[in-house]
This record gives structure tokens, sequence and C-alpha cells, in this order.
């Protein structure tokens, strides 16, 4: 059970870590918010009626449950494990990125917050944002780099569409990492209206707990549904890691299952060896950035390194403090897949299923491709599609070399 | 006594404020930040923050963004920035020296070693942005081992009993941010002030220095007339911006024009009280 004996559930301790991960790193400011955030989530998850509502706008709203699909055309097309995909690109914006901020704005409203800011890399935390601050009529300002902000137009335009402020922000390379700067900086000015609404796993506590288990929807389903289409749990599940949130969504209940073999797969870029990568944990090393100790990209002296992946949402030098735990306790393998793979993932994915996954879930879907064919066929093995690929037709077709 | 204590005790006698300027290291370029740093207490510092270059200063405003980036460009280092006070304290031995940054590169440095490097150096207290109470056993007992003081930060949102916790953790002094919001934005009122300060005074018996948001003399002088010091600097930052050539070098005018500045500061501050 969650939290029982032996349980590898049960984290953050009392002070917010998974081992010597985690914590609260925020400046004097938002500290006194950060502590009340954490009480006013533990009440939310003690009265019934908080998760009555959210059940309700995940099923009516969200549509949930999303389908688990079995993977024909691609599972013979790799020979080997019984390939199934989680389809959380079906979730009402695309993306498995809702269910998180689904709880966040019932929260923040039960907190009587007015305004919601954001960050986002490829647009879809942004655009989930967006889209539940139109339904419940909050001012919402989303910060963005300025990078991404060129190359992830369509999510721009939607978020505008849905009456966000999208700020791009053009510190640092333009990124995700600089969006969360910007994103802290106005937190920090308008600390008594303002919700800070963080789409992965990581930050101070309590987000990286409160993300993960409004995520956890997702494994949960995987777990139940799989149980109906096998009648027993799956073998392995592989999820796409930037800051980490959908691939905790789909692990955290398999946890207690030693059968079950986790693989999260880090964009590696250009190459893990080639300084141009996002994985954090495959080539970073512990320290602190925005708010919480974690694996980060990092040079010798602490300065935090600019990621690189083809997909947006993935180009973060850090990840959730609950992955670099799971991590260095062994419970969870880590891989990279490269710009390069996950290009070809895009395709043979769009080609065999008639799926068209985002970028991000490309990267699980090439690291699938790649052990699937060497395990038996009795295996049975879950990919995340976390979202999908529409706000990626641009960045795809310029590296084919197509002009849309 | 430390030289932080030793200071606040003399302007105590002497009746008079602190005023505490604010520089980043190696900006624009480390040879100028020293010659800088070097010049400030014959321009009237009493105590100076030395700010140390981070790539994610997420609690400072677009000016000190700015010159952490152009500090990071010259060269600057832990290492580096602890050199530089070594050399400034061979020349000065009484002038405090704070200093104001970001866990992570103390991290990467090593806490114990860095707290042992910065005494040696000379560096009196240590500003760390995003090390709450909560987390700050990580530098506390390698600070006061070293006898350096954890001057904390109180802001507007520490209200009740975690003033009294976060003054509880704090040696030194204590540096009120004064408003909600990042470094170099608007100005806390005189109204606000007056308001916030008894109750840090009910909390501490440290001296307290105001910051963020005090730009002119005026209120530099209007802070110490509450608080014991004033804290400026994104204004002078603003200034050695605005000297810099078109490749962001220094210029004959850098030195002259902040410490001009920074004297129309002290001279305020010290005529406040009279």
């Amino acid at each position: 059970m969650p939290g029982g004996a032996n349980s590898l559930r049960g984290g953050p301790d009392a002070r917010g870590r998974f081992g010597i991960f985690g914590g609260q790193f925020v400046a004097e400011t938002l500290m006194p918010l950060v502590l009340e955030l954490d009480a006013a989530y533990e009440a939310a998850k003690a009265d019934p009626a908080f998760r009555r509502e959210l059940d309700y706008y995940l099923r009516d709203y969200v549509g949930r449950p999303s389908p688990l699909w079995f993977a024909r055309r691609l599972t013979e097309e790799l020979g080997g494990a019984r390939i199934y995909m989680k389809r959380e690109e079906l979730n009402h914006t695309g993306s498995h990125k809702l269910n998180n901020v689904m709880g966040q704005i019932l929260l923040a409203r039960r907190m009587g917050r007015t305004r919601i800011v954001a960050e986002t890399g490829a647009g879809q935390h942004g655009v989930a944002t967006a889209t539940v601050c139109a339904l419940f009529g909050m001012t919402c300002v989303i910060y963005m780099g300025a990078t991404d902000v060129e190359r992830q137009k369509p999510n721009v335009f939607r978020m505008r569409l849905l009456g966000a402020e999208v700020v791009p922000v053009t510190a640092g390379a333009g990124t995700l990492k600089d969006a969360m700067n910007e994103a802290m900086r106005d937190w920090v000015t308008n600390v008594r209206d303002t919700y800070f609404l963080v789409g992965t796993v990581a930050g101070p506590h309590p987000y990286p707990q409160m993300v993960r288990d409004f995520q956890s929807v997702i494994g949960e389903e995987t777990r139940a549904q799989m149980h109906e289409a096998e009648g027993r749990l799956p073998d392995v599940v592989v999820a796409a890691i930037g800051g980490g949130s959908n691939a905790m969504g789909i692990f955290h209940p398999f946890l207690d299952e030693p059968s079950v073999r986790l693989i999260g797969v880090e964009a590696a870029g250009r190459g893990l060896d080639s300084g141009e990568t996002a994985a954090s944990i495959l080539r970073g090393r512990p320290g602190v950035l925005h708010g919480n100790r974690t694996y980060l990209l990092q040079d010798a002296d602490g300065q935090i390194d600019e990621a690189h992946s083809i997909s947006a949402g993935l180009d973060y030098p850090g990840i959730g403090p609950e992955h670099a735990w799971l991590h260095d306790i062994g419970r969870v393998e880590y891989v990279g897949a490269t710009d390069d793979d996950a290009l070809a993932a895009f395709q043979l994915c769009t080609r065999t299923e008639g799926i068209i996954p985002a970028l991000e879930s490309a990267h699980a879907v090439a690291h699938a491709a790649r052990i699937a064919p060497a395990l038996s066929p009795e295996t049975l093995l879950v990919v995340n599609i976390s979202g999908r690929g529409d706000k990626d037709i641009f960045t795809v077709a310029a590296h084919l070399g197509v002009t849309l | 006594m430390s030289r932080i204590a030793r200071r606040f005790a003399a302007l105590k006698a002497q009746g008079r404020g602190a005023l505490i300027p604010y520089l980043q290291a190696c900006d624009p370029d480390c040879e100028t930040s020293l010659a800088l740093l070097r010049a400030m207490p014959g321009a009237g510092a009493d105590l100076i923050e030395i700010g140390v270059p981070f790539s994610d200063p997420s609690a400072d405003g677009p000016i000190i963004q700015a010159a952490a980036r152009r500090g990071l460009k010259a060269g600057s280092s832990m290492a580096r920035v602890l050199d530089m006070v070594a050399r400034f304290r061979a020349e000065d031995d009484e002038t405090p020296i704070v200093l104001m940054g970001y866990l992570n590169p103390i991290e990467a440095y090593g806490p114990a070693r860095f707290c042992a490097d910065a005494a040696r150096a000379g560096v009196d207290g240590l500003i760390v942005v995003d090390l709450p109470p909560e987390e700050a056993d990580l530098l506390e007992g390698a600070a006061a081992a070293h006898g350096l003081d954890i001057i904390r930060l109180v802001a507007p949102t520490t209200v009740g009993d975690r003033l009294g916790l976060v003054c509880g953790h704090a040696s030194g002094f204590i540096y009120y941010v004064s408003i909600t919001g990042v470094t170099g934005t608007r100005t806390a009122s005189t109204e606000e002030l007056a308001a916030a300060l008894p109750l840090l005074r009910a909390a501490t018996g440290l001296p307290v220095a105001i910051g963020f948001g005090i730009r002119t003399p005026e209120q530099a002088a209007a802070a110490v007339r509450v608080a014991d010091a004033a804290v400026v600097a994104s204004a002078l930052i603003a200034t050695l911006e605005g000297t810099l050539d078109a490749e962001g070098r220094a210029t004959g005018e850098t030195l002259p024009r902040v410490l001009a500045q920074l004297r129309a500061l002290a001279e305020a501050v010290r005529g406040a009280r009279g």
C-alpha cells in the first residue's frame, strides 16, 4: 500500500525530501507561501469533496480514463514484446499536463487565489494552464523562453486565444529554465494574490509530491487496464523524462512491484557526450536549483548549463527530485535517446499506428523500439504517449527538409 | 568581536546609520571590479556586499541579472571572488565584507571548504538567497566554525512565529527585504517601513539593514532613520552599466561615476539623523 512499510511510494519525508533530494530552497519571501501551500494541499487531500470535484473534472472535462491501446502494427514491425500505448495524448488539450493542472487550479481556488502564473517549455503545460484559467475565469500569465515561443508558435497562439498573457523570456538561452526563473520572479513580486502553477515534478516541496499525486492517475489506470487486457501487471514501462511528470505519473503506482521494470528516457540531444544534451541524470550531478536539490547539468563552479533537446518540453537542465532518488537507489533505469532517435520514432509511430506522438513522447517510443525486438513475445511493454505531436510538425518538417 | 559587530558598534557610538553598497564580482571585468571595491570605503561605504555571479539568479531583477552575466562572461568563479576579497583585505582590515549569492556555487565548491576559504580570504558574512532556515544546517556549522555570520533575509511575508524562527538563525545583522519582489524594482513607502521595523526590533537585537528598492540619497537617508543600515545595489549597478562602451567594457567614466553616486548616498546617510 502507498506509504506502508517497505514502500517506495511513501516519500517525501517531513522535510520534503526523497533521500538527499528535494527540499525547500527558496527565497524568504516565498517560504511562507510554500509552507501555506503544503498545508492547503494536505487539507485538500483529506477532504473527500476535493477528490469528488477533481474526479468530476477529470472524467467530464479532461476525458479520463485515457485508453490503453495495443499497438499491433508496431509490435509486428519490431517483433518481440507486446507494445501497449497509454494514450495521454487523447486528453483535452492533447497531453498529460491537464491531469495536474486540473488538480492545482482547484487547489488555487480553495486558497482564494485569483491570478495564476506558470512556466512552459513546449507549451503543453502553458496550454493546459491557460485552458483551466479560461474554464474558471482566472487571470493567467505564462512565461515561455523566447526561443520556445518561436519554435512552438501553434501553442503560443492557442494560449493567447484562451485569454492568457504569454510573456517571452529573453534571459539565458530563452528556454524552459529561463521561463522558470521568470515565473519565480513574478511569484516573489505578486505573492499575495498569485498561485504558481508548476508543470512538473520539480520545484520546492510540496510541488514534486503534489504533481506526482495528480499524475499518478496515469499509472493507476494503466494497472487496471493491463489487468483487464492481459490479466496481469506489465513487465516494462517506458516514459520520456524532462522534468519527469508523465514518467512519475505512470511509474509511481508500480514502484512497489519489483517485477515491473521502469525505464525513464532522457533527451540525449545531439548525443550524451556531445555537450548538447538535456540528460540531467546521465550527465549531471546533484545541486540546487529552482527550489530543490536534484541532478543538474552544471559546470565545475556550480553554474547551470543550458540544456539542448529537439523537444522544447525536455529542454531542461534538471529533473524532479524523486527521479533523482529512484536513480540513486536503482529502482528506475534512466537511459537516453537522441534528437535523431526521437525523429525516427516520431515517424515510425505515426506510420505504423496512425498516432502522431509529441517529440517528448517520441523519445520514449525510440527506446521502446530499441529494446522490444530483443524481448520475448510474452513481455508486456507499456510506453506512455504523453502528448500529441501536432505542435511539433513544424520542427519535424524543418529537420526533414520540408517547407510547410 | 567580528568585524561586522565592531563596525555596527562604532557607528552606534557615532549615532549614525551605515551605508552598504553592493557590487557584482567581475562586473564588467575582474580588475575594474577590484578597483571599485578598493575605492568604496574611501567614498563612504561602511560595509560592502559583493554579489557572487550565478547563472540563474531567480530573486534578482534585470539589472543584477545583467551584472551577473557580465561577471560570468568576464571569468568570475568562486575562487576568483575569494581572491578578490583577499586582495582587498590585504589593504583594508576594517571594512566588513559580505558575500551574497545562491546556494549552488557554494555546494559545488563544497560548503565546509568554502567557509574555511572565505574566512581565510577575509569574508565576514554570507547571504544565501535560496537557503531558508529550514535548510540552513547545510551551512550553519561550517560558518560558525570559521566565524562567518549568516545574515538572514526577512521579507514582508515573514510574519508571526516565523519572524522569531528566521531571526533565531541569524547573526551579524538582519537584512530586511523591504518589498515583495525582485531587486531593483519598487521602493517601500515610509509607512510600510515604519510598520515593519518595530516588529523586527521586537524579534531581534541584531542590527537591521533595509534593502531592495533603495535608489536615491533621500531613500537611503529615510531607511537609516528607522533602521541601522541601507543597502544600495541596483542603482549603483545601473550607473556602472551606463558608463560601459558598446562592447560592454569599462571606460574612464566607470569608476568616477559610480563613486560619485556612492559619495552622495554616503553623505545623505551620514546627515540623516542630524
